[in-house]
């Protein structure tokens, strides 16, 4: 087993004939990944990558059976495909597009409140991310397919390449990953950390959680909540930002630090508190999980 | 990207929220008496600096004659306004605006910003304005009021009401005060807004409800849907900061002697805690994104080497989007260009690794190569003392 994605996902790939689309859904379909549509209004009919292509999403899903989007759509027109993915019935929706403008996934999340009060509700993902990868099952993003490796520990993330840093850190010490999700940086964005710490809890095949946060907002304290009230498996934890000066935006649109919420210090004291294992120097990751999960392991 | 408050009051006045009568804004090089003062006054002068707490660092001040006025405009171009906002750094004041000067009877704390936690816009309110909204916070948060708002329907009229009887308007404000509130909410939407804020909102001795500041914070991704902002220069960027935005990087100057240069924001500050561990300290954070192309990587190679500060560059680089051959072939073209006499450590994982680092090898440029973050951090420390 594994979380939101596995290996029947049938993947339409939303903006798959532009460069990046190309490049990366070249890249899934070489990793496995099963891409059964991409879409690009104006092109249906046509083929790409031995991909059909299709001008709606409704089209893809009725002439493929699509269930998950992975998108790439430019960010004018990103939140739009969001929504069409989400009314034709696809279930999940991995957004990779990189600054949409905040208002409009205000929008989007209003939308998808609304669809799930109407029983179909779906699981976004991002955006702003680099996606989610089953690993020997399904790629659905950016992420570099190789530094994988199938295993039992499941990753949460709101940084992109900090993901492939721990990922790479975790598969040089022989530990696998079950489902490794980029969260994204957005201040509005799909699942959060609690989302995804519930499916891995609930998830037979993930064994324990890796889970990597940045200075800003709220989402590692809410976390450490959940974490203390409802999480059985092991989290360890690393936090980017311990230096970065005040008041200044680091990129993402959530790595700032406003006041004195959303510290370095207030998150890495709430997970300390839930009894989740905080790395302080990010290179000792992987060596961290190996140590505390073999010591575990022995002891069954 | 912020607005000063003559910008924002700009689009206020468009949106009929009432402010003071402007009389002008005076730039660095001109004349003060550019300005025409018109009425029997007092007129304020007040320094256009993105910060709050600008009146107790001397940045606003009252004029009961023009020739007063006319000296605080010539001390106040040029001067250096420190507060608690500024993180120690002195910020220039290059603009004022002069207007005519308001005696409050009560001020009135209301904003607009995004609510991350339920996704949705939310009105903060607060019956004692005129200090800032984080000292209110602090102190009497009982006072705040917020009020959730619906993107598509705006403030609505009972939500309005709502909020004028919890803030204790009087009747005749009532009306005035509920199309204010209504306005900023439409602002923000219409403007793309991360805040919209107005600290004080005024009721005057002389019965008048005026917006005696605004602060006005648009969202940059949406800069494509407002070409009037996006020709508007980056106020709170440096130089060199603004230079990186302009090419599509992500560049902030940080104090210390090591050069850094990574994809993504997270894995920069990461590399930035790093370099910290490892006895070091970072020059600067850049992030050149996940499309950078060759001619990108070239110019933020350029843009570290710019500073003096800089002792050794790090180059740290986990490739997804971003392809490995492309950052090595973006370093081989930048050391074409401009003479590279710091020592430089690169260390790249991830998509076309293998091709990148072999351009790096075959490309006769002195290149230290690191295996793992750990290691090149160190590698950069031990050559920034060296």
């Amino acid at each position: 087993m594994s979380i939101i994605l596995n290996k029947k996902s049938r993947l339409v790939v939303h903006g798959m004939t532009g460069a990046q689309g190309s490049f990366h859904s070249q890249q899934c379909i070489e990793y496995g990944s099963n891409i059964v549509a991409g879409l690009t209004p104006g092109k249906g009919g046509t083929k790409h990558l031995d991909t059909p292509i299709f001008d709606t999403v409704r089209d893809a899903v009725r002439e493929t059976g699509a269930d998950a989007s992975l998108i790439f759509v430019p960010p004018p027109f990103a939140a739009d495909s969001i929504l069409e993915a989400a009314e034709a019935g696809i279930k999940v929706i991995i957004a990779i597009t990189e600054g949409i403008p905040v208002l409009d996934m205000v929008r989007v999340k209003r939308h998808l409140r609304r669809l799930e009060l109407e029983g179909r509700g779906v699981t976004l993902v991002g955006p702003n991310c680099p996606g989610v990868i089953t690993p020997g099952e399904c790629k659905a993003g950016i992420m570099p397919g190789y530094i994988h490796k199938k295993g039992n520990v499941g990753i949460v993330s709101r940084s992109g390449t900090l993901t492939y840093e721990a990922v790479w850190q975790l598969t040089s010490q022989g530990l696998g990953q079950s489902t490794v999700v980029g969260i994204g940086g957005d201040p509005v964005q799909g699942v959060n950390f609690v989302d995804v710490l519930k499916m891995f809890e609930d998830d037979k095949d993930t064994h324990s959680v890796v889970m990597i946060g940045e200075i800003g907002g709220s989402a590692e304290e809410d976390a450490a909540r959940y974490i203390k009230a409802h999480m059985t498996k092991p989290v360890f934890s690393f936090v980017a930002g311990k230096t970065a000066p005040p008041g200044r935006r680091m990129g993402h649109a959530g790595a700032i630090v406003e006041g004195a919420s959303g510290t370095h210090a207030s998150k890495v004291e709430a997970l300390a508190a839930a009894g989740v294992t905080v790395v302080e120097n990010l290179s000792l990751m992987g060596e961290t999980v190996a140590l505390k999960t073999k010591v575990k392991a022995g002891k069954k | 990207m912020k607005l000063l408050e003559y910008e924002g009051k700009d689009i206020f006045e468009t949106y009929k929220i009432p402010v003071q009568a402007r009389f002008g804004v005076v730039r660095i090089g001109d004349s003060a008496e550019k300005v025409k003062l018109e009425g029997p006054g007092p007129w304020v002068v007040k320094a256009q600096v993105l910060t709050g707490g600008r009146g107790k660092a001397g940045g606003v001040k009252i004029a009961s004659t023009k020739e007063e006025a006319h000296a605080y405009i010539q001390n106040m171009l040029g001067m250096k306004i420190i507060t608690h906002q500024t993180q120690g750094l002195a910020l220039t004041v290059e603009e004022v605006l002069v207007e005519a000067a308001c005696a409050p009877e009560r001020e009135i704390y209301i904003s607009v910003v995004l609510d991350r936690k339920t996704a949705t816009p939310m009105i903060i309110a607060s019956a004692e304005g005129g200090m800032s909204i984080e000292d209110l916070a602090r102190t009497k948060p009982e006072c705040i009021i917020k009020l959730p708002v619906d993107i598509s329907t705006g403030l609505l009229d009972f939500q309005a009401r709502e909020l004028a009887f919890a803030l204790k308007i009087p009747k005749e404000h009532f009306r005035e005060f509920i199309a204010v509130a209504k306005a900023i909410v439409t602002v923000f939407v219409d403007y793309d807004a991360n805040l919209v804020e107005i600290n004080p909102l005024a009721i005057t001795k002389d019965g008048k409800l005026v917006a005696v500041d605004a602060k006005i914070v648009t969202d940059d991704n949406a800069l494509f849907r407002h070409k009037d902002l996006e020709a508007k220069s980056d106020h709170e960027a440096s130089e060199i900061e603004r230079e990186a935005k302009a090419i599509g990087i992500n560049y902030i100057g940080l104090d210390g002697s090591i050069g850094c240069m990574v994809n993504g924001a997270g894995l920069a500050m990461a590399t930035l805690d790093t370099v910290k561990l490892a006895g070091g300290s970072a020059a600067n954070f850049l992030d050149v994104g996940g499309g950078a192309n060759v001619e990108q990587i070239t110019k933020a190679f350029q843009i570290i080497l710019k500073d003096a500060k800089v002792r050794t560059v790090l180059v740290n680089i986990f490739g997804g989007i971003m392809k490995c051959d492309n950052i090595a072939l973006g370093i081989v073209e930048a050391t074409k260009k401009i003479k590279l006499n710091v020592p430089l450590i690169v260390r790249l994982e991830g998509t076309n690794v293998k091709e990148g680092k072999k351009i790096l090898k075959t490309s006769g440029i002195k290149i230290e190569q690191a295996d793992s973050l750990w290691e090149a951090a160190q590698k950069a420390v031990k050559a920034a003392k060296g």
